[in-house]
Parts: structure tokens; sequence; C-alpha cells
């Protein structure tokens, strides 16, 4: 454990990528086989199924430390990471000498075997750990119970290190590492020696020596300039930019699985998927977007979608109710030939056929499950531009510009070939803070989480919402100022991206300086403060008290010239709303 | 009997009719040590710890200045008043005040551990105590000096061997003393911002033990910037001052805030060290316990924390608002002694 946290010190310590990278290189030279394939396991973001729940990692933590549990809490607020926390509260080891075992061994025989423990013994269990560790692998033990490093390392910096170490080339490293952080994969020596090995295995298909692995996923740009500059129109596939979840299709070893882009196997999500696609051929993957689709010309909204994710039980009713579909857009490998250094055009038309071979077989529940991504066909760019404004009537985001010479590459590279995301421009409303937290991570102890309301009806003048702000400061309840003939302010949207440091350290000021009240971590404060928020779309929501739901909302700027009377109000909101498709 | 109450120009004494640490102009004022915070122009008449006359005259300039040995007592309309070493800087001092058999201590800021540049906190026993919290959560734990130190020296000698200036940051007064005093001088020459140049100046003429330091100003050779430990105000980060280290060198904070990873990542430098000249959990616990006092006032920091979690120990323990530690709440993130303004250049 003491190699590992020195390495998770290097890396947290550091803002240099190069050193980094460097760190990683010494410690996959020097750490056992074993102890390397966790840390690759855990540093590209690998979660094991959850040993220990987090109330009983606090309440292990209040028991050992002896705080009350309100104490427990001001203190998780104020660093805004559970592990960190725990570390930080518990006593002094009583051992002078931390136990010297490997991350392995400590991950195969004390962390992993307390997932089967009765509750009792865990308690034990985990209080016996933490008197054998030093404060920094202390937090990194809760760490590892619950997985989700955040150490400024990335995926794509194991792999350089893994590259450098090897001596092969990222490209390979990356593809052997697929689905090598997957909740269900246990790491061992054999796998980290197959990570690195330089003799290649025999057939382009078995890069990996486990089943049903996907690809690295190929990721666009964002295109920030005029499409005019991307030369001919006809060099480019353009296809509409759908708002579904990135997927890739694999069918191998008899089976069918489907894997998110951020490598989670997901296939027990959409048991009509794995239904639909049974009969491909062997050997076959495919890479598209899962959309729920209850038909029409539309996709349903991503709420729709945000319904089918993370269920234990994916019932009937659900599946009747948001039924999803697959749209492909891809190929990447077809009777088990990797076909990700063919063209895009050629990928197309392999995929064309595809499509034409097996969508009358991919039905599940008598609907077609298998789509095809249309080909956008326009005779310029001028045209084009005209044409993405149906986008938000269509239910996607934009375009999608791929280069028919593209290969398809790992990542967000241009290495390999060109893939541009042309997305239209959010929809915006100006909102007024209304509910501050504190951030996370390195942003604990700023206020940098708000949620943001506008006004139900607009207030009469300026005096009027000045009236308003009045009442709120005077802790008035919202029901005597509604009853004073006052308008009221409707919370619709929780934001925490978009500023930038300063700004938020400028609004943190503010916030403090007008608050009225605190439930627990979120503050009530005055609305003083209208922003800009922009988001990428707007839909119906029972759940929210606004009525509307907003997808990706952020920031885009605070508007000081704006005066609290003038922010928008609901109705507003509602005139967004796409025309009704569905009851 | 109250012997300080709050008012709008800051902690007051009735009795004596004079002010602690006032944040309003006021005509009698007692100043706890030289922090922009507690230590304000424009009172006609101060009183401070007789070690501290140097950096609060550095600070303020010409004032109408008083000082009072430690320990040695003066009256003030009735109200006995002694200045105790509160360990935070050079010169600060706990305000001890006794009238008709009560006694209350104002203690500023204070640390209870060692600094090698100001005299130790020295607990007083009293009636009322009155507290900061800067670091008033269990989370807050400092380790010792020399293990600090140790983790100084070790990365500026690496850094040195790599030819990189190691620049420190930390703050003008206090921070950047403390540091010159225990780091280890025989790595390489050390720069320190002017900024702390004229601190240091202060502290050597009060009898502070440092070892040289350049300005650069001072400097003729420019190959020191390759091996040399620089302190700098956090202020100093990203401006013109950092332009001759070039682009290789490694920096870092020294902070108490530094103890959290968002601390250090918030400030965006390579290395944090947890130096900090406030109390820690367990420090602000043993002097509010060595004091013996039935009630505990808190000042800035984590008041409402603090308050609370005295009153579950059974003390009789209560707030005064007050325009110390700069944030409303001294939930302060970065930095520690938020108010002082740095020049910037």
């Amino acid at each position: 454990m003491k190699q590992f946290a020195e390495l998770f010190a290097q890396l947290d310590g550091s803002t240099s990528t190069l050193h980094k990278v460097q760190a990683l290189r010494a410690y996959f030279q020097t750490a056992p086989a074993a102890d390397a394939a966790w840390a690759v396991y855990f540093l590209s973001g690998g979660k094991p199924k959850r040993t220990v729940p987090t109330r009983t990692l606090r309440e292990v933590a209040l028991q050992v430390s002896g705080l009350p549990d309100w104490l427990f809490e001001e203190s998780y607020q104020a660093v805004g990471d559970l592990a960190e926390t725990i570390a930080h509260v518990l006593p002094v080891s009583p051992h002078a000498q931390p136990n010297a075992q490997g991350l392995a061994w400590w991950m195969e025989h004390r962390i992993l075997p307390l997932r089967s423990m009765p509750d009792d013994e865990r308690v034990l269990a985990v209080q016996a750990c933490w008197t054998e560790l030093s404060a920094v692998e202390r937090f990194l033990f809760v760490k590892l119970v619950g997985g989700g490093f955040r150490v400024g390392v990335s995926k794509l910096l194991v792999t350089r290190a893994l590259a450098q170490v090897s001596g092969l080339d990222a490209k390979t490293i990356a593809t052997r590492m697929m689905g090598f952080a997957d909740a269900n994969n246990q790491p061992g020596a054999e796998q980290f020696t197959a990570l690195i090995q330089t003799e290649v295995v025999a057939g382009e298909a078995a890069e990996t020596s486990r089943t049903g692995q996907p690809l690295p996923f190929f990721l666009a740009h964002p295109l920030q300039d005029e499409p005019a500059g991307l030369g001919n129109l006809v060099d480019w596939l353009v296809e509409w930019k759908f708002d579904g979840i990135r997927a890739q299709v694999v069918k191998d070893g008899g089976q069918v699985w489907v894997w998110s882009r951020g490598e989670e196997l997901v296939s027990e999500q959409f048991p009509e998927l794995q239904q639909a696609f049974a009969n491909w051929p062997e050997g076959s993957i495919l890479d598209g977007e899962i959309l729920v689709w209850t038909g029409g010309d539309v996709p349903a909204g991503f709420n729709a979608l945000q319904g089918r994710l993370n269920r234990k039980v994916v019932s009937k009713k659900l599946m009747a109710d948001s039924p999803v579909v697959f749209l492909a857009y891809d190929l990447l490998r077809l009777n088990g030939v990797n076909r990700v250094n063919n063209t895009q055009r050629e990928r197309r038309q392999l995929l064309d056929a595809f499509y034409v071979e097996h969508n009358s077989s991919s039905v599940a529940n008598g609907m077609p499950r298998l789509l095809l991504s249309q080909l956008v066909t326009a005779a310029s760019w001028k045209e084009l531009t005209l044409l993405r404004e149906q986008s938000r009537e269509r239910g996607v985001e934009g375009f999608m510009l791929k280069h028919v010479d593209s290969r398809y590459g790992v990542g967000r590279t241009k290495a390999d070939g060109l893939w541009w995301k042309w997305k239209i421009d959010p929809m915006t409303v100006d909102c007024v803070l209304v509910y501050a937290q504190r951030g996370h991570g390195r942003r604990a102890s700023l206020y940098t989480d708000y949620t943001f309301a506008v006004w139900e009806t607009p207030p009469a003048d300026a005096a009027q919402a000045q009236e308003v702000a009045k009442a709120i400061a005077n802790g008035e309840k919202v029901d005597d100022t509604v009853a004073r003939g006052l308008p009221r302010l409707v919370p619709f949207a929780k934001a925490y991206s978009g500023l930038t440091d300063e700004e938020f350290k400028e609004v943190d000021r503010v916030i403090r300086k007008h608050t009225v009240d605190k439930f627990g971590p979120v503050r009530t404060v005055v609305p003083v403060l209208v922003f800009e928020l922009g988001f990428e779309a707007i839909s119906r929501s029972s759940r929210h008290k606004s009525g509307v739901a907003v997808r990706f909302p952020r920031m885009l700027r605070i508007r000081h010239d704006k005066p609290l009377h003038e922010a928008d109000h609901l109705a507003v909101l509602e005139a967004l709303l796409p025309p009704e498709t569905t009851v | 009997m109250d012997l300080v109450v709050s008012r709008p120009e800051g902690l007051y004494c009735p009795q004596g009719d004079f002010y602690i640490d006032p944040w309003r102009k006021v005509d009698r004022a007692i100043i706890t040590h030289a922090h922009a915070d507690h230590a304000r122009v424009g009172h006609n008449h101060y009183l401070c710890a007789a070690p501290g006359e140097g950096v609060l005259r550095t600070r303020l300039g010409a004032i109408s200045l008083d000082t009072l040995p430690y320990g040695a007592s003066t009256t003030h309309n009735g109200v006995k008043i002694s200045l105790h070493p509160a360990g935070h800087v050079l010169g600060s001092c706990q305000i001890r005040l006794e009238y008709q058999g009560q006694v209350w201590v104002a203690s500023g800021d204070y640390k209870v551990g060692p600094d090698l540049t100001c005299d130790a906190f020295e607990p007083v026993q009293c009636h009322t105590f009155i507290t900061e919290s800067t670091f008033g959560l269990p989370i807050y734990r400092w380790r010792s000096d020399a293990e600090i130190y140790a983790e100084i020296n070790a990365w500026w000698a690496a850094n040195a061997a790599q030819g990189k200036a190691s620049v420190l940051y930390g703050y003008s007064f206090g921070k950047a003393q403390r540091i010159l005093a225990g780091v280890d001088s025989s790595i390489g020459p050390i720069v320190c911002h002017s900024a702390c140049e004229g601190l240091n100046k202060a502290y050597r003429e009060a009898g502070v033990k440092l070892p040289e330091t350049f300005t650069v100003s001072e400097v003729l050779d420019k190959s020191i910037y390759k091996n040399c430990l620089a302190i700098a105000p956090p202020a100093a980060q990203g401006a013109a001052w950092m332009k001759r280290f070039g682009n290789a060198y490694s920096d870092a904070f020294a902070s108490g805030w530094m103890q959290l990873r968002g601390g250090r990542r918030r400030s965006n430098v390579d290395r944090g060290f947890v130096m900090s000249d406030h109390a820690d959990w367990p420090g602000l616990m043993r002097a509010i316990g060595a004091t013996g006092a039935e009630q505990v006032i808190v000042t800035h920091g984590y008041v409402q924390i603090m308050v609370r979690w005295l009153q579950e120990q059974g003390l009789n323990a209560r707030a005064f608002v007050t325009e110390y530690g700069g944030e409303g709440e001294g939930e302060a993130p970065v930095p520690e002694q938020t108010p002082e303004q740095e020049p910037s250049a």
C-alpha cells in the first residue's frame, strides 16, 4: 500500500502532465504486476462493487473518532470528500510501523472480503484495517472501498505511461485496456502482463484476451468556427446529432454486450437490445446512440432516457413506456475483423450493408430496435446551415460532420481523422440565484452549486421586485408575500459550471453576505444576482415545481447589467417547450 | 459583569473605556498583533506588547504608541491590563483584563505550537476567554514543525539539484519569517520579496535570528535563480515578479489551508506545506481548557461550530460578531489572514 500511497501523493501533488506520466512510469516499472494491475484499474476509473456501505464507513469513523454526528457532517462539508474527512478525523495510528503489504494484498485479503461479511464483523474489520494504516493510506483505503479516484489522472495518462513502459504504441494499449476498469473485472498479475507484453497476439480482433470488450470510443471535437472553413462539403458525411447515450454494441462469445462511453457495461439496463441483437453475427461491433423512441418522427427527450438508467429492475411497464432503440452510425468490427482503420466512407458502406441484412431480425416485442443514422445531404454549407435550424423540432442537437477519409481514432484525437460536432446554440434565460450549496473537491467550501429561479409572473416594476427581495431578506414566508400581491420566484434549475474561478469567488462572497437561512448545507440567498443560464433542451416535468426540466444547464454569464425585475418569467420558459408530440 | 462587549467600532471594555483590535477609528486601542485585520490605522492612541513595537510601526507608520512588556501590568480607569504571549507572530499578545476580581482574556489570534520567531503561547487563567476559531474543525491537526521543515528542505534541495528555483508563497508578516527561521540555509541562497523584506528587518531588529536574505534588486548574479528558495506573498503568484524565475521553477504554498486537497488544488501550486500560525483543533481545545474559563466567546473562524461544540462540553459559550478573519464566517477557504493586503509587484 505504501508504494501506491507514494504514487498517489506524487500524482495528487503535481499539476504537470509530464511529472504524472513520469511517476506512473516509475511505478509500473517497479511495482509487482499484481499491484500494478490494481493501480491501472483504479487510476483508469475502475470502481469495484461497494464492499462497505458509505453509511457504515461513517458510523465506524464516528465511533473511532468520538465525534458527534453534526460535527463530522460539518467537517465533511468543509472537506467535500468523505475519504479525506475520515482520514483527518481518525486518531493517529497506534502502530509505529504501518502494514507493509502491497495494494493487491490489501484488495484481495482485506477489502474485497468485507463485502460478504455480516455487518457487525465488518465494522470490526474496518476498524482493524484503519489501525494498521497511515493517514494517507486510510484515505486511500476509503477510496479503494468505494472506487472513484479523482487524482487528475486520466485514462489517457495511464495509457501513455504504459506505452512508454512497454514500448508499444498508445493505441494498442488503449485497445487492450478496454473493459479493464469494468466493475466486474478483477484485475490480476497476468492481466497486467498481458497489457504490456510486446508479442502481438494473433488476429486483430483478439487484442484483448477478455470476451465482449468494446473498442476505445472515438470522440468528436466541437466546431467553433464557420463550417465553410472545413473545405468541400462532399468530403464530409453529415448526420443529425442525437442526444442519447453513446454506446457500442458488441456481439461476442454468443452474447450481446452494450457498453456506454464511460466503458460501463450497461447491457442489463436494456434487455430489449440484448434480445433484438441476439442474432447478429459473432465478432460485430457497432457504434451508435441509445434513444427512447415512442413512435413518431422524433425521439423522446433525454428525460425519458434518464428514467431508464441505473435501474435495479427493468420492469415490463418501463420497457413498454420508454422503449429504446439503437441508432447505429459506425461499424467497427465485422466477422471478427476490426475495421477501425478503414475510411469513414468504407465503414459507412459496411454499416449500410449490415443494416440491410440485419434490421428485419433486430426486433424485440414487435418493434424494430436497430435504426440507421440517416445521412443528411445538402448542396452547400449554406443550405446545411439552414437545415440545422430544424434541429430543435427534430429533437436533435445539431449535426455531426465526419470526414470521409477519417479512420476511427482513440479518444478525442485528430491523429486519425476528424469528427466535428456542430451543435446549435443553447437556449437561454435570465434568472435569479436563490439557493447555494458548497461544491466538492477543489471547490469544497466555496459556494459553487446554485439553484436558479424565474418569476412566476413578471413584477410590475423595479420597486415591486425589490419588495420581494426585502421580504426574503426578512425571512417572510412566501405565502405571505404572495398574499400581499407580490410575484413569486419559482426555482427551475441547478447549475454549477460556466464561471471562472474568479467569478466563483466573487459570487461566493455575495452569497455569504446575503444568506438569510440555512437548511443543512443549503443556503437561502436574497435574490440579488441575475445570471444568463444556457441549456440544451427543455421538457415538461411533473417532478419539478416549475413544471419544466432543462437539460445541461450552465451559467453563461453574470448579468450585472440586468436589474432584478427584468429577469425572465415562467411564460418565457414555457414558450421554449417543444410542441407536444405525445400526450 | 461583562469586561468586554461588542460595539460597532470593535470589542470594547466599558469599565476601562478602550477598545481591543477595533475596526473603526477610536480613541484608545489595545492591539493583539500587527496583522491588518487586527491593527488598523487611524486610532488616536495604541498600546501593544513591547516585542511587537517594531512590526506594528513598520505596518502603521507614525502612531502614538505605548508598549508593555509581556507579563507587566498597567491600570487604566481601574482596569488592570497585562499582555501575555499568544504565539501567533512576533509581538502577538493575549490581553488580560482584571476588574473587581473578574478576569477576562482576549486572545486575538494564537497558536499553541512552538515558533522560532516569537514567544510561546502562555495559558492565562481567567473567568472568560475570548477565542478565535480559524481552524475550528477536527479535521485540522498539525504535524510537528520538524516534519514540515524537513519537507520544505527536501523539496528545495530536490529543485536545486535540478537547477530550479523553489518559490514558496507565504504571508509576508509572520509566515515568511517563520519559514526563514527554520529552513536549512546551507541548501542555497534565499531571496525574499520586498513585501517580506521590510518585516524581516523588523524581526532582525527585535533580535530574531534569520538567515541572510536578498531582495531581487540586490541580486547581481542571476544564476541564483537556479537554486534559490524565494519567499513571496501569495499575491506574487502569476505577477511580473515571477518572470525572473523563467518557466523552470517549482512553487508551493505554506498555510494551514493546505491541509485539505481542495485547498492545495485551488491554490494551483506544485506543493502545499501545512504550516499555520493558528491553533489547530487540539490546540484550540488545549488552550481553552488551560484557561479554566467558564465562559468562552468566539470571535472569528468556524464560530457557530465552535460555540455549539463548547456548549456540548458544558461551557457557557457564545459568539461576538467581529470583522476579524475577513470572510464573513471565517470559512475562509484560502487564504489565511485574508484582509492583509499585499503589494502586488
